[in-house]
């Protein structure tokens, strides 16, 4: 078994991808802005986030250059925002759920 | 000091050597030699468990008796609060993983050193930064830190002692254990020796690994809580205060968010030294590997989801209450695997009762007290009897100081003839042993019953009816101190004039013992390939 | 014999973990961030009209196009351009620089309007609007101190660069610059809508 569990070969992306990466982040960006200016009431923020994370995996899919790495780190960073999401989770099972005057 | 000048007899001191003829303290502090960092580790760390050993001593001696006015009020709040930032910082996150886990990780894989040497130097020389800023915060400003270990709102914005200071030294300590974490993950990932694959780690490399992820994902929690402290308290954001919409409740989620599974950073490695020691003197392998690996990484992980249960009467939702109960039961099962296997290991074993093996029982005893108790403690309804009470305080002493302690013991009596190559005595280890035991639980037990009969945490002074209890505790004080001054001792003298020690004193079958005590400078001047197990003994007799 | 492949990926590994962990380090602001929008929604959107969103908007133009000038910086040093790839570092900390100007113009502003952490403007404000401006001048602060550590960290790279101690078969310096560059920009880009889009 090779010792080396993550050893992907290097990969050189083009300029050309790079900006069309570029451009997709800079048209989300707009996108962003123009629902913000639409009163969705709590939608306004999940669209916002949804966005915005999508714009977040561009940036590391291809800047970061994770769509050409090994299991290891892609299952790592997957782990990392699972972790995330609890930590936030089981606090809200508190803040969300305190009886009322508990404030 | 080497009289004979013979390069033979220099050769003898492996990595202990003066590196090119270089010695004094340079050759140690700037060297990024895996082993020596380990060796600066465990000075520090003993060094800086005595100090606070010392301030327990003091605190036990001001309770001996009711009305005591030992320690003026002050002071007394300013030495459970060193006692807990030394012990739980300064010595117990760092204890095992830092000083044994970087001398033994690359020897247990077959590795020259660690994935990144220069970064291991660094975070030695951030400890030492964190623990200088620590000792700076006791002795400037108006007064040493007085809130208890856990820095809780409001009382720690609104202290006028030297708070901001600590969490600074907390925030520096937390850098330094990331580091070491992720060295860890990426040594063990990346240096494994040819036919060393993840089914022949050690166990206590498996351990280290469950170690090092809580390192690098759960102690940024405790950065930013720490750097929180530190703007309420300099900025001013208010984000605790409740007089400004703040919730005091939310510091206290982060701060267990971290430092629940900080308790898992102190006992997993400790963990990892019993289920390795225990095979050794079985001379059996280890029942059950599969398992015990697998449950290092359960509690790993279970363990990051447990938090709140420090929390159960401070006004959280009912329902968090019951999920979180609910959850520390469950990370009680895991745990419950280890100690099943360690015992199944021992059954029908060839034992010898060596010092090594004896400390690692006394782990297996106290450990199994104080996690018992933690689960009365996870119980909604008991937690409500002894939150914040004696009850609490000696459960994590059992698990923490019984456990953690217990282990690191063991370790210095399994590992310190190959650190330098020479035994301590065998007879003297077993004495020690058995009064370190006695004072421990003399000193601990009686605060179970305190406990339960209502005695808070923390308080200053105490009605006449808890008067028997907190003498007994105090007169196991000193039995304790007494083993530890016989224990350590021994050791030293050991390592000093003991007779030679040999590769493998033990007849253990890990990578380790295939070198000479003390282990070499470069380690393995082959990289070894690996083909069995680390719990495959020879067979008595020589036929294999 | 540690051969260079292993020792890169290794590098890489190890830089990734600490981009986890600084994750995590922004997550517990995160938290904070999510518990206070759960309980003071109305107020977190009348000081959030406080904010001005075309400036953030430039901002966030302006990051997104330094992790480009990032990433081609990358590519010129694997398709053996050292000029090229320099070129492309001195744009990527140009443009965080002006990010940097950007969010201190942007903080000057605030505070001649009285607002700053713990001042009287900030107090006088009703709970979750002041709450709104703390959490906004934590997360954003502590953002802004990561750019700063960046925009230093690429200046260390450009000189290695320019004595020549970078070469093409050998960029983990580089690359983990730029992994770092890229986390910083990561955040941000949530950074961005949670105080300056949800109006
Ligand atoms: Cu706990």
């Amino acid at each position: 078994m090779d010792p080396g569990d993550n050893q992907p070969a290097p990969r050189i992306l083009s300029s050309r991808l790079l900006t069309a990466v570029w451009a997709a982040l800079a048209c989300l960006t707009g996108l962003t802005m123009l629902l913000a200016s639409i009163d969705l009431g709590f939608y306004n923020v999940l669209a916002a986030l949804a966005i915005a994370t999508a714009k977040a995996l561009l940036v590391i899919a291809f800047f970061m250059h994770l769509k050409y790495e090994g299991r290891l780190l892609k299952g790592l960073l997957f782990l990392a925002f699972v972790l995330l999401a609890i930590f936030i989770g089981l606090t809200f099972l508190d803040l969300a759920f305190r009886a009322p005057g508990q404030s | 000091m080497n009289p004979a000048g013979h390069p033979d007899a220099a050769d003898d001191r492996g990595f202990l050597a003066p590196p090119g003829g270089r010695r004094g303290l340079g050759s140690w502090v700037f060297s990024t030699d895996h082993k020596r960092i380990g060796l600066l580790y465990l000075g520090c760390i003993l060094a800086l468990f005595l100090a606070g050993a010392l301030l327990g001593l003091a605190m036990r001696l001001k309770l001996m008796t009711p009305g005591n006015e030992l320690l003026a009020a002050q002071t007394y709040n300013a030495v459970f609060t060193l006692h807990g930032v030394i012990m739980i910082f300064l010595v117990l996150i760092p204890s095992i993983p830092a000083s044994f886990g970087n001398f033994l990780l690359p020897l247990h894989i077959g590795a020259n050193d660690v994935a990144f040497p220069r970064l291991n130097l660094l975070s030695w020389w951030l400890y030492l930064a964190g623990a200088l800023v620590a000792f700076v915060s006791i002795f400037s400003g108006s007064g040493a830190p007085d809130t208890g270990w856990t820095f809780y709102v409001p009382f720690s914005q609104r202290t006028t002692t030297n708070v901001s200071v600590a969490v600074l030294a907390v925030f520096i300590l937390g850098f330094s254990s990331i580091l070491t974490g992720l060295n860890f993950v990426t040594t063990i990932h990346q240096l494994r020796a040819p036919g060393l694959t993840w089914r022949r780690l050690s166990l206590f490399v498996w351990s280290l690994y469950a170690t090092a992820w809580i390192q690098v994902l759960a102690t940024p929690i405790l950065g930013i809580t720490a750097l929180l402290i530190f703007s309420e308290r300099v900025l001013n954001l208010g984000l605790f205060d409740a007089s400004r919409g703040g919730d005091p409740l939310l510091y206290q989620h982060l701060f267990w968010i971290y430092s629940h599974p900080a308790v898992y950073i102190m006992i997993l490695p400790a963990m990892g030294v019993v289920s390795d020691i225990i095979p050794v003197f079985a001379r059996k392998r280890i029942f059950g590997y599969k398992m015990i690996a697998f449950s290092s990484l359960a509690i790993a992980s279970v363990g990051s989801l447990v938090w709140a249960h420090h929390m159960f009467t401070s006004g959280m939702s009912d329902l968090a209450v019951l999920v979180f109960s609910f959850l520390t039961f469950i990370v009680a099962v895991p745990s419950a695997i280890k100690v099943f296997n360690w015992l199944s290991t021992l059954y029908k074993g060839s034992i010898s009762l060596e010092p090594p093996l004896l400390y690692t029982l006394g782990f297996i005893w106290m450990f199994s007290v104080g996690g018992l108790s933690g689960l009365a403690q996870g119980a909604a309804g008991a937690n409500i009897h002894v939150h914040d009470t004696y009850f609490v305080v000696a459960h994590f002493h059992y698990v923490i100081f019984g456990g953690t302690g217990l282990g690191l013991f063991a370790a210095l009596h399994f590992w310190l003839p190959k650190m330098f190559g020479r035994m301590y005595n065998r007879r003297r280890a077993l004495a020690a042993f058995w009064v370190i035991l006695a004072g421990m639980n003399l000193l601990y037990f009686p605060m179970f019953i305190l406990g339960l009969m209502g005695m808070p945490r923390r308080y200053y002074d105490y009605l006449p009816q808890f008067a028997t209890g907190q003498f007994m505790s105090t007169v196991g004080s000193w039995i304790l101190a007494l083993g530890l001054l016989l224990m350590f001792h021994n050791l030293y003298a050991g390592l000093r004039r003991g007779p030679l020690a040999g590769p493998n004193p033990w007849g253990a079958a890990t990578l380790e013992w295939t070198l000479p005590s003390p282990p070499p400078r470069e380690n393995f001047a082959q990289e070894p390939v690996v083909h069995k197990g680390p719990y495959d003994f020879p067979r008595q007799g020589g036929h294999a | 014999m540690p051969e260079p492949r292993r020792d890169q990926a290794g590098a890489k590994l190890g830089m990734w973990l600490f981009l986890y962990s600084e994750m995590v380090l922004f997550g517990g602001l995160f938290l904070l961030y999510a518990a206070y929008l759960h309980r003071y929604q109305p107020e977190f959107h009348r000081a959030a009209q406080g904010l001005d969103a075309l400036l953030g908007g430039i901002n966030t133009v302006v990051l997104i196009t330094s992790s480009l000038f990032m990433a081609l910086s990358l590519t010129a040093l694997q398709t053996g351009q050292p000029g090229r790839c320099l070129g492309m570092l001195a744009l990527t900390v140009l443009l965080g620089a002006s990010f940097l100007v950007n969010k201190a113009l942007e903080w000057g502003e605030k505070f001649q309007h009285g607002i700053y952490p713990g001042s009287p403007g900030v107090l006088a404000l009703p709970p979750g609007e002041g709450t709104f401006y703390s959490l906004y001048f934590a997360l954003t602060g502590l953002h802004g101190l990561h750019v700063l550590v960046g925009v230093v960290l690429l200046g260390v790279v450009m000189l290695m660069l320019w004595r020549g101690r970078l070469r093409q078969d050998h960029p983990a310096l580089l690359e983990n610059a730029g992994l770092y560059w890229h986390l910083v920009d990561l955040i941000w880009l949530f950074l961005f809508p949670l105080f300056y889009l949800i109006t």
